[in-house]
């Protein structure tokens, strides 16, 4: 078993950084490092994300055009859009897996420690082409977060540093999918078969398998559209025998499981901390790896239903909505496993339960109006309106972010050794919830009565419930100041020390470690029975 | 449409959702024609479901939560897997989806059915207006947003219609299934109308249709739904429906118009005559960029007042104009007439900073054109 004396960190060469300061961040190919580099990475960005949205939302305040322009609104919306989804969203969930997934398995570090450094630090690089693409002439994109050609192909250079923001970041991710898989298939210790691995490592399994084969597919489409700007290719342009919704086409069959990888690890952390805080175990495990695994393959097969309008023949969107709709059954399936395994446990809700009881509540509703979008004849009515803004930040927000809160504050004491304060915990946990439906539950209604989205400006029926989102939005944006808050106190110390089962329901590998864990932890695999 | 045995429950959720509508705030727009109908029906049928789903899921949750929790003592019992439980709850829900995909399959369908249609309409998508051309009757004509520019910087309290009033509505007659071809001269746009059901999207070197009967004469509003650049907000649709003699009365009306208005290809224009025109076209297609005073955007939309090319050669600048300029907001307008863009060329060379002095010819365009 593992060594169990305290680590200080420093003195013992064979268990302390090789480096101190800034250095020893830079040369790091330790997974816990890195795992905090990512996070960190991840929540600055996010600020980012939520600055601009803070920014668009301002303007929708009321109807006329009071602080921006329509073309900087457009800019906003699209790096809104953007910066979330990779510059926040998806590295969150690769920190985690990074600090969780070998600490869960029994193993000593990921498998390719060095590519796992340079997956990080081309993260830095990448999100500062993005965001300095506001400040080149014709500022950043406005395209959307879809940059759909041939609106894409009329941008000014800030789409082309976008472009290559994005083939920066798709690497990155490809080749921490690589270690991830790779770490996951290779070094589980002796006795933990596939089926006796937490769920959290199975979704972080599956979600990596899915980013090894669709992010080259957004490299592609992307390509094709630099191409398309500069090089004299007519890929999306009918006059040279192109098609714009070829574009469409290769973004969307990235776009689709892009959004499930978005979410998967999100149902792994759920399923880590439900059966912690019910004291119980999670109810079905293999149900859960076999939807998880349903959902991974059917997010291939369902990419134009972001296209229902385009003019595709009544055979291809009967198919598309078919598949759509399937993919509500192994979704429910993880909902009901959740609850039956709530069901007569004992349960209490600190911060991490409140957030995973939150997802679910949430996250559904997100799931529900998904499948309102799914049957085809509504979705002609509600796409592009603010019915598919108000869905999708049900999903990714109330979802992905929620479950992203919920892992931090589940594993932040053991990554520490000290306590947050639950207290201010709650407060972020009950403001985020209120703001965050006060925000977006508004945007259904004026989706469904004709609000289209990406516009700085509506017509007077809309605008009590834009108000409201923006009042929601600003609310929402300044609970997540109490995070970073409690994120400071407790690492700078000030709350109580904590043993290695920081919950008294916690299972897995990782709670037999010391809080904070050494350095370097399972150097001797563990025997897992 | 909804099979007989949920009509009923159908209806008396339309009745409760259309009293609660409040303006149609919290659903979608009253329906106006069938396929708009039989939408509304459908996210209705599939509210109902949400809706019976969330509560049996969510009181179970809740349930638990109050009842399941160690601060009233409740034991965790460890009870875990249950092959026959897992079957069940995947099994329902498939029937469930079944019992939504039939009626939804079957408006698919009828949304397809483009076939003898009584009047067609093309409806071009631009940067940023729609054009209208009525194949049959072979009148056309632009369509832009109404809304002056100072309700929008709020120098004038907000109209009723704000954003959604164009001047030159598409008129259709009530009752005769109208089938729209849409497509787009730059980008990629999308005709919608919510109270007839119709969203298509628009998109440049394709054409692609769909098709409406309007129930009832009224005047129905909508606008883009693809994002097409910066006044993508600003380019809304409107439908009046008439009676079918209105109709035929603003069709020989417009073509009147169209005569009156058709400029003889063998007139001689001066100077001031192609300034005065060129100022109107300058308005309607060039200013949302270029701006009033010809000093365009700073470092995003090139000024023409002292520009290099429009004190330069006259083809230079009319290729340009012609063909747009790729890789760049600068869409092509080929599609004015020659003598619109004569006349617009020839007002840029002649206004503001620039004192050219020359004119362009109708004639010179069209021999660009080749």
């Amino acid at each position: 078993m593992q060594a169990a004396h305290a680590h200080t960190g420093h003195g013992h060469d064979a268990h302390a950084p090789h480096y101190t300061g800034m250095m020893r961040w830079i040369t790091t190919t330790n997974h816990k490092d890195i795992g905090t580099l990512y996070l960190v990475f991840a929540l600055s960005m996010f600020f980012v994300g939520g600055l601009l949205a803070l920014m668009l939302r301002a303007e929708l305040f009321q109807p006329g055009l009071q602080f921006w322009s329509p073309e900087f609104f457009n800019q906003l919306t699209t790096m809104h859009g953007l910066i979330m989804v990779f510059g926040a969203i998806m590295p969150a969930f690769v920190g985690f897996a990074n600090w969780q997934i070998p600490m869960m398995i029994g193993a000593p570090d990921m498998a390719f420690a060095r590519m796992n450094n340079w997956s990080f630090w081309l993260l830095p690089p990448a999100a500062t082409l993005l965001v300095a693409s506001f400040f080149v002439p014709g500022g950043a994109t406005a395209a959307g977060w879809t940059i759909y050609a041939p609106l894409s192909t009329q941008m000014g250079p800030g789409m082309d540093l976008a472009i290559f923001a994005l083939h920066i970041m798709g690497a990155s991710s490809i080749m921490g999918s690589i270690n991830i898989v790779t770490t996951i298939l290779n070094m589980r210790a002796p006795g933990m078969t596939m089926m006796k691995m937490p769920l959290f490592v199975w979704t972080w399994l599956i979600t990596a398998y899915l980013l090894i084969a669709v992010m080259p597919v957004l490299a592609g489409a992307v390509t094709m559209l630099l191409t398309d700007r500069h090089f004299g290719t007519h890929f999306f342009n009918a006059a040279g025998g192109g098609d714009p919704v070829l574009f469409q086409h290769i973004f969307w069959f990235f776009g689709h499981p892009e959004v499930y990888i978005m979410i998967l690890p999100g149902f792994g952390i759920v399923s880590q901390i439900v059966p912690t805080f019910s004291r119980k175990p999670l109810f079905g495990y293999s149900s859960m790896v076999y939807a998880t695994a349903s959902i991974a393959i059917l997010s291939f097969i369902v990419w134009a239903h972001h296209m229902f309008t385009v003019g595709m023949p009544a055979s291809a969107q009967l198919f598309f909505m078919y598949a759509t709709m399937l993919i509500a059954i192994p979704t429910g399936v993880k909902v009901f496993n959740w609850i039956a395994t709530m069901w007569r446990g004992s349960m209490t809700f600190e911060t991490p339960m409140l957030f995973a009881c939150g997802f679910i509540f949430v996250f559904s509703m997100g799931g529900f109006t998904g499948l309102v979008l799914a049957i085809t004849p509504v979705d002609i009515q509600l796409q592009d309106t603010y019915y598919v803004v108000a869905h999708f930040h049900y999903v990714l927000v109330a979802g992905s972010l929620f479950a992203i809160f919920g892992g931090t504050y589940y594993w932040l004491p053991k990554w520490i050794g000290r306590m947050y304060d639950e207290t201010l915990g709650k407060w972020h946990f009950w403001l985020s919830m209120i703001f965050f439906n006060v925000t977006f539950f508004p945007m259904h209604f004026t989706g469904l009565a004709g609000l289209p989205r990406r516009v700085p400006d509506y017509n007077l029926q809309f605008a009590d419930f834009n108000m409201i989102s923006t009042i929601g939005a600003f609310g929402f944006g300044i609970a997540q100041l109490i995070f970073v808050y409690v994120l400071v106190k407790a690492i700078r110390g000030a709350g109580e020390k904590v043993g290695e089962r920081v919950w008294d329901g916690a299972h897995g590998l990782e709670w037999t470690l010391p809080s904070p864990p050494p350095h370097h932890t399972f150097e001797t695999p563990p025997v897992v029975k | 449409m909804i099979s007989n045995g949920l009509r009923p429950l159908a209806a008396m959720a339309g009745w409760f959702a259309s009293g609660a509508a409040l303006a149609n705030q919290y659903n979608l727009q009253e329906p106006q024609s069938i396929i708009a109908r039989e939408i509304y029906d459908l996210h209705t049928l599939i509210m109902w479901i949400i809706l019976g789903i969330f509560i049996v899921v969510f009181g179970a949750m809740t349930w638990s939560i109050v009842k399941h929790r160690k601060s009233v003592g409740h034991k965790a019992e460890q009870f875990h897997e249950n092959t026959l439980v897992e079957v069940v709850w995947t099994i329902i829900p498939f029937f469930i989806l079944i019992g939504m995909a039939y009626p939804a399959t079957r408006t698919v369908i009828a949304m397809k059915d483009t076939s003898n249609p009584d009047i067609t309409i093309k409806a071009t998508g631009y940067q940023w207006k729609w054009s209208y051309d009525y194949l049959q009757e072979g009148i056309s004509f632009y369509s832009a947003l109404a809304t002056p520019r100072e309700q929008i910087e709020g120098k004038a309290p907000k109209g009723e219609h704000y954003l959604v009033e164009v001047d030159n509505p598409v008129v259709v007659p009530v009752g005769k299934k109208v089938r729209i071809i849409t497509t787009a001269n730059d980008v990629i746009h999308s005709w919608w109308v919510p109270a007839l059901g119709i969203k298509q999207d628009a998109i440049p070197g394709f054409v692609r249709d769909t098709w409406f009967k309007a129930d009832r004469p009224g005047t129905y509003r909508g606008q883009c739904a693809e994002l097409c650049g910066k006044d993508h907000g600003f380019m809304p649709i409107v439908v009046e429906a008439v009676a079918p003699e209105q109709y035929a009365a603003w069709v020989a009306g417009q073509k009147k118009q169209m005569a009156a208005a058709a400029v003889d290809p063998a007139k001689q224009w001066t100077l001031d005559e192609l300034k005065a025109h060129g100022a109107k076209i300058y308005a309607g297609n060039c200013v949302a960029c270029h701006q009033q005073t010809g000093m365009g955007v700073p470092k995003v939309f090139p000024a023409l007042s002292g520009s290099k090319i429009v004190n330069g050669p006259k083809d230079a600048q009319l290729q340009l104009v012609l063909n747009g300029k790729p890789g760049t907001a600068m869409a092509p307008f080929k599609h004015l007439s020659d003598a619109d863009v004569a006349a617009v060329v020839t007002y840029t060379r002649n206004n503001w900073a620039n004192k050219v002095g020359d004119m362009v010819a109708p004639a010179e365009v069209k021999a660009l054109r080749k």
